[in-house]
């Protein structure tokens, strides 16, 4: 075993070796390392080729064209050039923007900067089970709102947000409707054919694929129109410029050709090994899972060990890498926003552990997790003046803290 | 985040760990911090007529830094005067555990602790 055991897989994933050896014939003199833009020569028609079957492997795990995939460098990219592209290019119509409190920084943070540029943005609040209110969404929609963002699955707390209805309250009111999938793709199954999303995100090194790649779904029934925001050589009919990177395409699509064939394979796995892990935890007093409990990938399982902090609790749980709630480690104290927007306590925000589970992750891992996972929390519970207050019958809400 | 030996040391091994009664009238309790902050610690000394610390204990919900501010604490005031501990600044506290710049409220924490607990002698006489 492996110390220390990783359970990170929402952070990013190892590449598979099925997918590292197709990447690694892409880069020397022997393999195919052409610009897949030149058309005089052999060399690029090869690499063309190899993107083109890349492409195509993305489109099939989704059910989309293969000419609605625009490579970008990864998610993050992705969710600019969806969100900023769409934003200017139907800003006669309207400068209204919808979103969540719960999404990634990356959709966030974006919508905040076409603020500074004038637009409007609604960030809405969401159920205490991480869900997008629908009657909430529908309410906030105006005559003036351009484009709704709501991701997929949240990278926190796992939830699974119903797309297919919030694409058709958009699609009603014809309404741009982005989707940001880097959790989702690969894990859940999606159907654009089927599902009213206009735009949708996706990476490749959450599912196994190399980092610095990823994807935007761009519909063409209806045709969606965006202003591009690298400009240059006109690549991927002018979205993006920029030389394709034909190694990390190479990876994607085979991560992605592989998470289809594997999908219920690995989520069977994954779900085992999720089941287990609750089953050896959940004796705990006083332990709660974050995020609903029905609609949610079994790959990132939240929960809050009450009393108990989560930056120590991290340290205490040094055979494995796993991330915490807490974002003690900046200097800002602040507990997560997603957490916080559920409507947790401080406490319970403050306490909370993201285990995220993949692929590679064994059973002997996860007895190994349970164990320390069960003395660690003993031994910072004996030590925590909450849990003796709490044990006292102590309501820790009646007292008035010093904050500082 | 890379944490220093002492750390690890008073966060793996923490000294004095527990509680005293609290309404014992030789005991004095500071209770500092907020969980909103993710810090709080509770620092408890045991206090001789002549006003000697004889013996402290703690218990602190927080991060690794936070423990072993309050852990390493307890060690330095046993023996001390009252006077003494009332002297004791973060700065040593950070410097002997070399905490880093985001870690220093854990040391002012826990020289409050001590404050607040020196605070509580002072109105149970």
């Amino acid at each position: 075993m492996k110390l220390p055991i990783y359970l990170d897989y929402a952070a990013t994933t190892p590449v598979d070796p099925r997918v590292a050896e197709e990447m690694m014939k892409c880069l020397t003199m022997d393999g195919t390392f052409g610009n897949p833009a030149s058309r005089s020569h052999r060399y690029g028609w090869q690499a063309e080729e190899l993107i083109d079957i890349a492409r195509n492997n993305i489109a099939e795990l989704v059910n989309a064209d293969p000419r609605e995939i625009v490579f970008t460098s990864g998610a993050t990219e992705s969710n600019n050039l969806a969100i900023k592209g769409a934003a200017h290019f139907y800003s006669k119509k309207g400068k209204h923007i919808i979103t969540a409190k719960t999404e990634h920084k990356a959709v966030l943070d974006t919508c905040r900067e076409l603020e500074r540029q004038g637009f409007e943005v609604t960030y809405l609040d969401v159920m205490p089970n991480g869900l997008v209110d629908l009657n909430v969404l529908e309410a906030a929609m105006r005559d003036d709102t351009v484009l709704v963002s709501i991701m997929h699955v949240n990278n926190e707390i796992g939830v699974i947000q119903d797309i297919a209805k919030i694409g058709e309250l958009c699609r009603a009111r014809k309404i741009v409707f982005h989707v940001d999938a880097a959790q989702s793709a690969g894990k859940t199954l999606i159907d654009l054919s089927e599902l009213k999303v206009d735009l949708m995100s996706f990476s490749a090194h959450k599912i196994y694929g190399p980092k610095g790649i990823g994807a935007l779904y761009v519909s063409r029934k209806p045709r969606i129109r965006l202003e591009a925001q690298m400009h240059g050589g006109g690549h991927e009919r002018g979205f993006r410029s920029g030389t394709l990177p034909v190694h990390q395409i190479v990876g994607m699509g085979d991560a992605f050709r592989i998470a289809k064939e594997d999908m219920e394979k690995d989520t069977k796995h994954i779900e085992a090994l999720r089941a287990r892990l609750w089953e050896g935890v959940k004796h705990i007093e006083e332990t709660y899972i974050n995020g609903d409990m029905e609609h949610r990938v079994p790959g990132i399982f939240n929960v809050s060990f009450n009393f108990v902090e989560g930056e120590s609790l991290i340290m205490a749980l040094k055979d494995m890498a796993v991330s915490s709630g807490s974002a003690c480690t900046s200097a800002s104290l602040e507990p997560s926003y997603v957490l916080r927007a559920l409507g947790l306590t401080d406490e319970l925000a403050h306490s909370s552990i993201r285990f995220s589970i993949g692929r590679f992750t064994t059973e002997e891992e996860i007895d190994h997790v349970i164990g320390q996972v069960n003395n660690s929390i003993d031994k910072l519970r004996e030590m925590s003046p909450l849990w003796e207050m709490f044990k006292d019958g102590i309501d820790l809400s009646t007292i008035e803290w010093e904050a500082h | 985040m890379a944490y220093s030996e002492k750390v690890i040391d008073h966060y793996e091994n923490p000294r004095n760990v527990g509680s005293f009664d609290k309404n014992d009238p030789t005991i004095a309790t500071g209770m500092v911090g907020a969980p909103a902050c993710g810090d709080v610690m509770k620092l408890q000394l045991k206090i001789s007529e002549s006003g000697i610390i004889e013996d402290a204990k703690f218990k602190t919900y927080g991060c690794g830094s936070a423990i072993a501010s309050s852990s390493l604490v307890t060690e330095w005031v046993k023996g001390k005067s009252i006077e003494e501990a009332q002297k004791l600044s973060n700065t040593e506290i950070a410097e002997e555990l070399a905490l880093p710049p985001v870690k220093i409220h854990c040391s002012i924490l826990a020289e409050d602790a001590i404050k607040a607990a020196i605070e509580d002698y002072k109105s149970k006489k």
